[in-house]
């Protein structure tokens, strides 16, 4: 969209401060859910696959594996999908990659653009019912093959505690209990979380967790990827605390995956 | 019956430009100014929830005076046009000069075609890498555009506030001397009366620190101002 002259009506419209609203409005092509593909026809595009989450006592991790397929074809080894949301809140993707990058980045615009009209951050639950409705609006493409399947976590200001939702393609949106996995290798990855999560966990704890679930995920799953020790390749683990989301550095996860490695040696089956 | 008397263009525009600076100087100024560490944005303010300085993009502030409807209204339209522009390209192109253009176009069409002026005057303010390379864009009621250095002052009783500005002003100094300096300026009086002090609880300040990554902005509250001014 190019502008000449004055700022057209829909920038000074009150009323929202929702920016897929004044998207819709103002600049209805750019919104991913006006997507629409020729009724009946299907296309193939690269599928992100497994991302977990656990709560502990401070908070709640993330982390998410770095494969994308496109069928028997490993179509990106480093991509990433779990991305920080706000401050206190982060979002992992599993699905059509591209149709979800989108989503996250409009996600991501629509929590800083309320932060910045209204002035104060909206509610967890409310920033999870955005997410809610912004799959809802890719229903059509989900219909055709295209769904994205977001897992959202972020830090409860108010309660003060990490808190997790799972969504369906509908927009369904379920809140889980101290842990939970999307993607194709959520199966593995869910079973390893069920025998090891402990009420008492630290970050740490949690980090090891997750990054262990994603392993047995990549073990019986071809389309999670496991770590690359080789290209040191990890994944990408986001922590949320009371102090804000913070990425774990490359080098604790690292530290974390050769342990676990390590202890896979002797024991292959976890 | 009468013929309808004339009133040339000049006198239109002239009636409208008296009306609208008449409204600004009736409000308390406000001053942007670039220190060693970013831009710092100060005014007078006993509100809480009304403000004059806010955030528009990772890099870019906005700091207003006149009329509170007027200029919240423009800041909703920059807000949105900064956050349509870095989710259609990207967040380093959302530029201060781009928004302060289409600022004066929108100034501008609305002192011309509209009956009322807008009372309002604006700063759009960028911070670069280093003092040379911050941004200020003051736009007026009419739509005009002036890029400054250093410093803005707007808003009623400017001129002594300039002036108390002007002889102090570095580039180089920090946050502590920048506040100070500020404050102290907000409070000057002009033709030789006493100057005010202003409470930390009726300011309203906040900065583009450009030591931060991504949202640069930041707001000052009256604790942080009071252990300034108090030191």
């Amino acid at each position: 969209m190019t502008l000449h002259g004055r700022l057209p009506a829909h920038f000074t419209a009150p009323g929202t401060s929702s920016f897929s609203d004044f998207l819709g409005a103002a600049a209805p092509d750019l919104l991913p859910s006006r997507m629409r593909l020729p009724e009946g026809s299907t296309v193939e595009a690269p599928h992100g696959t497994t991302i977990v989450a656990v709560t502990h006592t401070s908070g709640v991790v993330m982390a998410g594996d770095r494969r994308a397929t496109m069928g028997n074809i490993i179509a990106q080894r480093d991509i990433e999908k779990v991305f920080p949301a706000d401050e206190f809140s982060c979002v992992g993707i599993a699905g059509t990659a591209g149709l979800a990058i989108e989503m996250v980045r409009l996600f991501q615009v629509e929590l800083e653009h309320y932060e910045k009209l209204e002035g104060s951050t909206l509610s967890l639950e409310g920033k999870a019912n955005r997410l809610s409705a912004m799959i809802r609006g890719n229903l059509a493409m989900a219909m055709q093959g295209l769904a994205v399947v977001p897992l959202f976590a972020g830090y409860d200001l108010e309660r003060r505690e990490g808190r997790i939702f799972s969504y369906d393609v509908t927009g369904g949106r379920y809140e889980e209990h101290s842990f939970h996995s999307v993607g194709s290798g959520s199966m593995f990855a869910r079973g390893a979380l069920k025998k090891q999560f402990r009420e008492d966990a630290s970050e740490l704890d949690a980090v090891r967790l997750a990054v262990d679930a994603l392993y047995d995920a990549a073990d019986d799953d071809s389309a999670t990827g496991g770590p690359d020790l080789a290209r040191r390749i990890f994944p990408i683990v986001m922590s949320v605390t009371a102090d804000g989301l913070r990425r774990v550095p490359e080098e604790e996860v690292g530290a974390v995956v050769e342990a676990i490695v390590a202890e896979r040696m002797t024991r292959p089956g976890g | 019956m009468t013929t309808p008397f004339y009133v040339s263009p000049e006198q239109i525009m002239r009636d409208k430009s008296d009306y609208a600076r008449k409204g600004i100087a009736r409000g308390r100024a406000v001053l942007v100014m670039v220190y060693a560490d970013g831009v710092l944005f100060c005014g007078e303010n006993p509100s809480k929830a009304l403000h004059k300085i806010s955030e528009i993009y990772d890099r870019i502030a906005f700091a207003a005076v006149g009329k509170y409807n007027e200029f919240e209204n423009l800041r909703l339209a920059g807000v949105r046009y900064a956050d349509l522009r870095g989710y259609q390209y990207d967040r380093s192109d959302v530029t201060s000069r781009g928004l302060a253009n289409a600022y004066a176009q929108t100034l501008g069409t609305i002192f011309t075609e509209s009956g009322k002026p807008y009372e309002v005057e604006l700063t759009v303010a960028e911070v670069g890498d280093a003092p040379a390379d911050d941004q200020l864009y003051r736009l007026t009621y009419d739509g005009s555009v002036a890029e400054e250095h250093g410093y803005v002052v707007m808003g009623g009783n400017s001129e002594p506030i300039s002036a108390a500005v002007k002889d102090a002003f570095a580039a180089d100094a920090s946050l502590e001397d920048a506040v100070r300096l500020a404050v102290k300026a907000l409070g000057a009086a002009g033709d030789g009366a006493e100057a005010r002090t202003i409470a930390p609880a009726s300011l309203e300040a906040a900065v583009l620190d450009r030591t931060r990554t991504r949202r640069t902005f930041k707001r000052l509250t009256a604790e942080r101002l009071g252990t300034i001014l108090g030191a």
